[in-house]
């Protein structure tokens, strides 16, 4: 089994951070059974040490044996089919669809039900085994990559029900396996729909672990605004509800608020394994809009003016000269190279009339150009195609390359001078670099095009998109609007959040994990 | 000089639901399966109310012939914005044998009945990829068919539709009335809107049998058997030109 020496090593590997720690290993080896003063003991020193450690049930055995073991005791749980160690499987699960080579994990496992991950989880926690969850793998920051092995627990491929909908209350219950169009397909009926989209179809559940958000955040928000309650495993296969079991109020004050620790916590605390989110009534009328702006400056000054007036915009995207000039090439379209605006509003007919044409004012202020605009679903399809296919439009303008999208959100009034300086700094490396922007939000990202073959210009993209971030902190802002950490950031959120801040995060994860199983190397170093 | 139109919908299995096949391998089974509006059919029904957005219709009737659970399918096209609605009810055990020559009858009947003058269809239904309804009921009804639309323009002496042929597209003219059959360009239907949910619980739905139109259900075709398709074997790799000869 390829990487079964790295697995079992590292079970073996005696790691000890602190003295007295008999009790410790006694507990985890199953030996000692914990009194309440010890497990407060060891919770604490859970705390100090991020390398605790398990030992003794696996130092006995030979190599093989405790490979065949592990694998043994995971098929007792799922069963034989549900347990691969396939090169073209663990592959397609170490790789997401970000630029960042992703590693393999040692063995997949396909669980049926939130009991048989808890028990994988506790066969993994047993043998001190990295556990990495798994959703529809269309992350972008290598958020999956098992960089120490492991276990690879794919929760989507057979946890696939909507457990619950509640037309009346708005809100759904879903298991790893539905993803959002999924979801949308099964609600459209009622005349309901999930507005969280992050462009790729992904599952709901990771959508909540990475804290997804999309072009229609402006309005509808991100997954933090549109989730309930979450059912997760822990490391040591306790399952908890984060709002309470089976609880779906709209607002609640009740202890503390575990939903939004665990949302955005990218597999680094628990694995989510049904996610009770909300749904919104499918508008009554729509109307999509494009126009062009002579700078990105009256784009901005547009938005911001928009935002002002109250207008509940469902959709603002900008998108850059550079981006309209590949969407031209791509699609055939013959759009001015010139920043433009992608508007989309949500209302009744009378409220959608009303709206655009304030908007509409407010563009021709800010020295916009033609306002083009469609009501009828195809017209509506048609005049975002440059919108919808932006990103194989990009690729497309290097034949071959890949993209290093960055990620970024600042206050909507810096935003004109983190983009300008961005521009400068793509044209100083010499690198292509088209911009699309949530610009509502203040969330922008560029595709920094690279050669897969030629490691010297993704560096320079690392290092453009390292900049920006930079430069986003320092505006107030966050080196990651919505793609989340994964393994690319981690430094920049120690620059973010400060020591002190990052120590808080480590304690909690200490406290929730402290073998480090749960997807290591993510989010932030270990120490 | 305002048009009325009957838009004919079924419910069918949802395409995203994996089929399995009964025991009996006669059928595929439906019991607590997901159903929903044949996609045609929405792309039909989406057609029949721009007609009446653009004002050249004035009512929008939609039909439907299936079981009790069928009523659904006329909710949905209700709250797209159809006027009101006509469920011939078929027993579910007789469903099977339930054909488009059938369906074809009733509608022509329902056509006369209510004097339409357009009787706008699916192209074909999901489950069965007859493609027959449309031909037949322009046959009973002796009207000129334009099936495959996916362009439909009204002119001074009918209509000119656009159709979707193996070869291109090919541009037609018909005399009033008229039955066409939808394409899926013809247009991208509509959601329904929770408003529109609402109002569509108050329009008129009328129930009747086939019998009540005079038509009679004894089967033209017997299914002889349902199978699935052959198993995919598993591939093999060869180490080289020679074995892959040898294996061949």
């Amino acid at each position: 089994m390829r990487g079964l020496p790295q697995l079992l090593s590292r079970a073996k590997r005696v790691r000890v951070g602190f003295s007295a720690s008999e009790p410790v290993l006694a507990i985890q080896a199953g030996i000692l059974q914990p009194d309440k003063f010890t497990q407060t003991f060891v919770q604490l020193r859970g705390l100090q040490s991020s390398n605790v450690i398990s030992q003794a049930p696996l130092a006995a055995v030979a190599d093989t044996d405790s490979g065949k073991q592990l694998r043994q005791e995971l098929e007792a749980i799922v069963g034989p089919g549900n347990v691969s160690s396939g090169e073209s499987v663990v592959l397609q699960h170490g790789q997401d669809e970000g630029p960042h080579q992703g590693k393999s994990p040692d063995i997949v496992v396909f669980p049926s039900s939130t009991e048989e991950v808890s028990e994988i989880c506790k066969i993994c926690t047993k043998h001190n085994i990295p556990i990495i969850p798994y959703g529809t793998g269309t992350g972008l920051e290598g958020g999956i990559s098992a960089v120490d092995g492991g276990v690879c627990v794919n929760v989507s491929k057979n946890m696939n029900k909507i457990l619950q909908i509640h037309q009346e209350d708005f809100s759904a219950v879903v298991q790893p396996g539905i993803s959002r169009e999924m979801l949308n397909q099964e609600v459209r009926a009622d005349g309901l729909w999930f507005p969280v989209d992050p462009g790729a179809d992904a599952s709901v559940c990771g959508m909540c672990a990475t804290g997804a958000s999309g072009t229609n955040a402006v309005r509808y928000g991100t997954m933090k605004e549109n989730c309930l309650n979450l059912e997760v495993v822990l490391a040591d296969g306790r399952i908890i509800h984060t709002a309470g079991i089976g609880s779906r109020p709209k607002k609640s004050s009740a202890g503390y608020n575990l939903t939004s620790l665990f949302l955005g916590s990218e597999g680094t605390l628990g694995i989510i394994t049904s996610a009770t989110v909300c749904l919104h009534a499918i508008p009554e009328s729509v109307a999509a809009a494009v126009v062009g702006f002579p700078t990105v400056q009256n784009a901005v000054d547009t938005v911001v003016m928009t935002l002002q007036c109250s207008v509940p915009m469902a959709r603002m995207e900008l998108l850059d000269e550079v981006q309209m000039k590949a969407c031209n090439e791509y699609s055939g379209l013959s759009y001015p190279e010139t920043p433009h605006l992608f508007l989309e509003f949500h209302g009744s007919e009378s409220e959608v009339e009303s709206q655009t044409e304030t908007v509409r004012d407010i563009a021709a202020d800010n020295d916009g150009g033609e306002f083009q605009w469609a009501v009828q679903q195809e017209d509506r399809t048609k005049l975002w195609t440059a919108r919808h296919r932006a990103y194989y439009a990009d690729i497309a303008l290097r034949p071959g390359c890949r993209s290093l999208t960055t990620d970024v959100c600042v206050p909507v009034s810096a935003l004109p001078d983190l983009v300008t300086a961005t521009k400068a700094d793509i044209a100083e490396h010499g690198l292509i670099g088209p911009m699309v922007g949530h610009v509502g939000d203040g969330n922008f990202h560029t595709m920094l095009l690279f050669d897969p073959a030629d490691p010297e210009e993704f560096r320079k993209c690392k290092e453009v998109a390292n900049k920006m971030a930079r430069s986003a902190i320092a505006l107030g802002g966050t080196c990651t609007g919505e793609h989340g950490v994964g393994q690319g950031k981690m430094v920049l959120l120690e620059e973010q959040f400060g020591k002190d801040g990052i120590d808080v995060m480590r304690q909690i994860k200490g406290a929730l994990d402290p073998q480090q199983l749960m997807n290591p190397g993510k989010v932030f170093s270990r120490n | 000089m305002a048009l009325k139109v009957l838009v004919g919908c079924k419910r069918v299995i949802d395409y995203a639901v994996k089929i399995r096949i009964k025991p009996d391998k006669l059928g595929v089974v439906t019991e607590g399966v997901k159903h929903s509006m044949n996609p045609f059919d929405e792309i039909a029904v989406e057609e029949a109310i721009r007609i009446k957005e653009r004002k050249l219709a004035n009512e929008i009737i939609v039909v439907t012939c299936g079981p009790t659970q069928a009523t659904e399918t006329i909710r949905t096209a209700l709250a797209m914005g159809a006027d009101r609605g006509i469920h011939v009810e078929i027993p579910l055990d007789q469903m099977d044998t339930f054909q488009p020559i059938h369906v074809s009858k009733v509608l022509a009947k329902l056509a006369e009945q209510e004097k339409v003058d357009i009787v706008m269809l699916g192209k074909l239904a999901i489950d069965d990829d007859s493609n027959q309804t449309a031909q037949m009921t322009a046959s009973l009804l002796n009207w000129p068919q334009g099936v495959f639309a996916s362009k439909i323009d009204k002119t001074d002496a009918g209509l000119e539709i656009i159709r979707e042929v193996d070869g291109g597209l090919e541009t037609i003219r018909t005399t009033l009335p008229a039955v066409l059959s939808a394409d899926l360009r013809l247009n991208e239907p509509r959601y329904a809107t929770l408003p529109n949910i609402m109002k569509a619980k108050k329009k008129k739905v009328v129930k009747m049998t086939p019998a009540d139109l005079g038509v009679d259900m004894a089967p033209r075709i017997q299914i002889v058997s349902v199978e699935d398709p052959p198993v995919r074997e598993a591939g093999q790799t060869v180490a080289d030109v020679d074995d892959l000869v040898a294996k061949l």
